[in-house]
Protein backbone atom coordinates (compact mmCIF):
# COMPACT_ATOMS: atom_id res chain seq x y z
CA UNK A 1 0.00 0.00 0.00
CA UNK A 2 1.51 3.23 -1.05
CA UNK A 3 1.00 6.69 0.97
CA UNK A 4 -1.95 7.86 -0.99
CA UNK A 5 -3.73 5.04 -0.77
CA UNK A 6 -2.92 4.66 3.03
CA UNK A 7 -4.21 8.36 3.68
CA UNK A 8 -7.09 7.48 1.82
CA UNK A 9 -8.25 4.59 4.19
CA UNK A 10 -7.37 6.73 6.92
CA UNK A 11 -9.80 9.53 5.69
CA UNK A 12 -12.52 6.93 5.53
CA UNK A 13 -11.74 6.17 9.02
CA UNK A 14 -11.75 9.45 10.02
CA UNK A 15 -14.57 11.23 8.41
CA UNK A 16 -17.48 9.80 11.05
CA UNK A 17 -15.32 11.80 14.11
CA UNK A 18 -14.53 15.02 12.58
CA UNK A 19 -15.90 18.35 13.75
CA UNK A 20 -13.52 20.74 11.54
CA UNK A 21 -14.96 20.17 7.83
CA UNK A 22 -12.53 23.18 6.70
CA UNK A 23 -9.40 21.38 8.21
CA UNK A 24 -11.05 17.81 7.43
CA UNK A 25 -11.20 18.67 3.68
CA UNK A 26 -7.36 20.36 3.61
CA UNK A 27 -6.05 17.38 5.39
CA UNK A 28 -2.12 16.20 4.97
CA UNK A 29 0.35 14.27 6.98
CA UNK A 30 0.61 17.38 9.40
CA UNK A 31 -3.03 17.29 10.09
CA UNK A 32 -3.53 17.10 13.85
CA UNK A 33 -6.70 15.07 15.29
CA UNK A 34 -7.50 16.81 18.32
CA UNK A 35 -5.97 20.44 17.31
CA UNK A 36 -7.32 20.61 13.83
CA UNK A 37 -9.76 18.19 13.65
CA UNK A 38 -11.46 19.01 16.97
CA UNK A 39 -11.91 15.05 17.56
CA UNK A 40 -13.13 14.39 21.16
CA UNK A 41 -10.99 11.60 23.42
CA UNK A 42 -13.64 9.27 23.12
CA UNK A 43 -13.92 9.15 19.27
CA UNK A 44 -10.07 9.40 19.21
CA UNK A 45 -10.20 5.44 20.80
CA UNK A 46 -13.52 4.86 18.27
CA UNK A 47 -10.96 5.66 16.02
CA UNK A 48 -7.96 3.55 16.78
CA UNK A 49 -10.44 0.44 16.99
CA UNK A 50 -11.63 0.98 13.73
CA UNK A 51 -8.03 1.18 12.23
CA UNK A 52 -7.61 -2.14 14.10
CA UNK A 53 -10.44 -3.71 12.69
CA UNK A 54 -9.37 -1.97 9.11
CA UNK A 55 -5.62 -2.88 9.12
CA UNK A 56 -6.40 -6.09 11.24
CA UNK A 57 -3.85 -5.16 13.44
CA UNK A 58 -3.46 -4.47 17.71
CA UNK A 59 -2.39 -1.13 19.17
CA UNK A 60 -1.41 -0.89 22.65
CA UNK A 61 -1.62 2.05 24.87
CA UNK A 62 1.44 3.60 23.59
CA UNK A 63 0.50 3.18 20.20
CA UNK A 64 -2.36 5.82 21.42
CA UNK A 65 -0.24 8.27 23.33
CA UNK A 66 1.59 8.58 19.66
CA UNK A 67 -1.22 8.72 17.54
CA UNK A 68 -1.98 12.50 17.73
CA UNK A 69 -1.76 13.39 14.19
CA UNK A 70 -2.12 11.82 10.15
CA UNK A 71 1.36 11.11 10.27
CA UNK A 72 2.28 9.65 13.63
CA UNK A 73 -1.14 7.32 12.77
CA UNK A 74 0.57 6.37 9.20
CA UNK A 75 3.68 5.73 10.53
CA UNK A 76 2.46 2.88 13.60
CA UNK A 77 -0.03 1.36 11.10
CA UNK A 78 2.96 0.85 8.66
CA UNK A 79 5.58 -0.31 11.08
CA UNK A 80 2.64 -2.63 12.58
CA UNK A 81 1.74 -4.39 9.61
CA UNK A 82 4.94 -5.01 8.54
CA UNK A 83 5.72 -6.92 11.82
CA UNK B 1 -15.04 -5.11 44.84
CA UNK B 2 -18.06 -4.65 47.73
CA UNK B 3 -21.00 -2.52 46.40
CA UNK B 4 -20.40 -0.55 49.29
CA UNK B 5 -17.10 0.46 48.33
CA UNK B 6 -18.02 0.86 44.77
CA UNK B 7 -20.79 3.40 45.74
CA UNK B 8 -18.32 5.37 48.58
CA UNK B 9 -15.96 5.87 45.56
CA UNK B 10 -19.04 7.71 43.31
CA UNK B 11 -18.01 11.16 42.41
CA UNK B 12 -21.66 12.35 43.40
CA UNK B 13 -23.86 13.50 46.36
CA UNK B 14 -27.04 14.51 47.06
CA UNK B 15 -29.04 15.89 45.40
CA UNK B 16 -27.36 14.47 42.17
CA UNK B 17 -26.83 10.77 43.31
CA UNK B 18 -28.74 8.45 41.79
CA UNK B 19 -27.28 4.82 43.17
CA UNK B 20 -28.72 3.28 45.79
CA UNK B 21 -27.08 -0.41 45.39
CA UNK B 22 -25.59 -2.88 43.05
CA UNK B 23 -27.25 -5.67 43.17
CA UNK B 24 -24.39 -7.69 40.97
CA UNK B 25 -21.16 -6.93 38.96
CA UNK B 26 -19.04 -8.92 37.13
CA UNK B 27 -16.20 -8.02 34.22
CA UNK B 28 -18.94 -8.04 31.71
CA UNK B 29 -22.24 -6.31 33.54
CA UNK B 30 -23.80 -4.81 36.19
CA UNK B 31 -26.95 -4.59 38.09
CA UNK B 32 -27.99 -1.64 40.42
CA UNK B 33 -31.19 0.18 41.57
CA UNK B 34 -32.27 3.17 42.70
CA UNK B 35 -36.45 4.91 44.26
CA UNK B 36 -36.94 8.34 43.07
CA UNK B 37 -37.66 10.40 46.43
CA UNK B 38 -40.94 11.91 46.13
CA UNK B 39 -39.41 15.05 46.98
CA UNK B 40 -36.22 15.12 44.42
CA UNK B 41 -35.67 18.99 43.60
CA UNK B 42 -36.98 18.11 39.68
CA UNK B 43 -40.04 17.43 40.66
CA UNK B 44 -41.01 21.04 41.49
CA UNK B 45 -40.55 22.41 37.65
CA UNK B 46 -41.10 19.26 35.77
CA UNK B 47 -43.89 19.64 35.28
CA UNK B 48 -45.72 21.80 36.81
CA UNK B 49 -48.42 20.43 38.98
CA UNK B 50 -47.22 16.96 37.23
CA UNK B 51 -44.21 15.74 38.72
CA UNK B 52 -43.17 12.77 36.19
CA UNK B 53 -38.83 12.10 36.23
CA UNK B 54 -37.04 13.69 33.55
CA UNK B 55 -35.45 11.98 30.73
CA UNK B 56 -31.77 13.26 31.28
CA UNK B 57 -32.61 12.21 34.75
CA UNK B 58 -33.64 8.54 33.98
CA UNK B 59 -30.23 8.73 31.61
CA UNK B 60 -28.27 10.30 34.33
CA UNK B 61 -29.11 7.48 36.73
CA UNK B 62 -28.03 4.69 33.89
CA UNK B 63 -24.87 6.62 33.54
CA UNK B 64 -23.78 6.78 37.15
CA UNK B 65 -24.99 2.64 37.71
CA UNK B 66 -24.18 1.63 34.24
CA UNK B 67 -21.03 3.08 33.33
CA UNK B 68 -19.65 4.66 36.43
CA UNK B 69 -20.04 1.91 38.90
CA UNK B 70 -19.30 -0.76 35.89
CA UNK B 71 -16.14 1.52 35.38
CA UNK B 72 -15.12 1.68 39.38
CA UNK B 73 -14.97 -2.22 39.43
CA UNK B 74 -13.17 -2.83 36.12
CA UNK B 75 -10.55 0.01 37.19
CA UNK B 76 -10.60 -1.67 40.75
CA UNK B 77 -6.90 -2.54 40.74
CA UNK B 78 -5.84 0.85 39.92
CA UNK B 79 -7.72 2.86 42.51
CA UNK B 80 -6.84 3.43 45.33
CA UNK B 81 -9.41 3.98 48.72
CA UNK B 82 -9.27 7.38 48.96
CA UNK B 83 -9.17 8.49 45.65
CA UNK B 84 -12.13 9.03 43.20
CA UNK B 85 -12.12 8.15 39.45
CA UNK B 86 -12.35 11.21 36.50
CA UNK B 87 -15.50 10.61 34.82
CA UNK B 88 -16.63 12.29 31.60
CA UNK B 89 -19.69 11.26 29.46
CA UNK B 90 -18.54 11.50 25.90
CA UNK B 91 -22.14 10.05 24.09
CA UNK B 92 -25.51 8.10 24.84
CA UNK B 93 -28.25 7.58 22.14
CA UNK B 94 -31.11 6.63 24.36
CA UNK B 95 -35.33 5.08 23.42
CA UNK B 96 -37.49 5.85 26.26
CA UNK B 97 -40.43 3.91 26.87
CA UNK B 98 -42.12 4.50 29.96
CA UNK B 99 -42.88 7.14 32.23
CA UNK B 100 -41.43 7.03 35.92
CA UNK B 101 -43.31 8.40 38.69
CA UNK B 102 -41.73 10.13 42.28
CA UNK B 103 -41.42 7.37 44.37
CA UNK B 104 -40.98 4.60 41.90
CA UNK B 105 -37.80 2.32 41.61
CA UNK B 106 -35.63 1.51 38.80
CA UNK B 107 -33.36 -1.37 38.32
CA UNK B 108 -30.86 -0.57 35.46
CA UNK B 109 -29.19 -3.36 33.70
CA UNK B 110 -25.65 -2.49 31.43
CA UNK B 111 -23.55 -4.83 29.19
CA UNK B 112 -20.15 -4.06 28.73
CA UNK B 113 -19.37 -3.64 24.77
CA UNK B 114 -15.97 -1.90 25.06
CA UNK B 115 -13.36 -1.09 27.16
CA UNK B 116 -10.46 0.12 25.90
CA UNK B 117 -7.99 3.09 25.92
CA UNK B 118 -10.22 4.35 28.76
CA UNK B 119 -12.84 4.29 27.05
CA UNK B 120 -16.08 2.27 28.35
CA UNK B 121 -19.08 1.60 26.24
CA UNK B 122 -22.38 0.24 27.31
CA UNK B 123 -25.60 -1.19 26.44
CA UNK B 124 -27.90 -0.37 29.18
CA UNK B 125 -31.54 -0.27 30.19
CA UNK B 126 -33.45 0.47 32.73
CA UNK B 127 -36.77 -1.64 34.04
CA UNK B 128 -39.55 -0.64 36.47
CA UNK B 129 -41.04 -2.70 39.24
CA UNK B 130 -42.95 -4.64 37.49
CA UNK B 131 -39.59 -5.19 35.12
CA UNK B 132 -41.59 -3.49 32.41
CA UNK B 133 -38.80 -1.68 30.09
CA UNK B 134 -38.45 2.16 30.80
CA UNK B 135 -35.72 2.92 28.65
CA UNK B 136 -32.83 1.50 26.97
CA UNK B 137 -29.56 2.64 24.70
CA UNK B 138 -25.98 3.14 24.42
CA UNK B 139 -23.52 5.60 26.71
CA UNK B 140 -20.15 5.84 26.32
CA UNK B 141 -17.60 7.76 28.67
CA UNK B 142 -13.82 8.29 29.35
CA UNK B 143 -12.65 6.65 32.59
CA UNK B 144 -9.37 7.18 34.78
CA UNK B 145 -8.42 6.33 37.90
Amino acid sequence: MNKEELIAKLKTIIAPYIQDEKAFKNLSEDTDFVKDLKINSANLVDIILDIEDEFNIRLENEDMEKMLDVKSAMSIVTSKLAD
Amino acid sequence: MKPSEIIALLPYSKPFLFVDGVNSISENEICGYYTFRKDEYFYQGHFKDNPITPGVILTECMAQIGLVCFGIFLLKDELQTTKKPQVALTSNQMDFYLPVLPGEKVIVHSEKEVFRFNKLKCKVKMLNKNGELVARGVISGMLKA
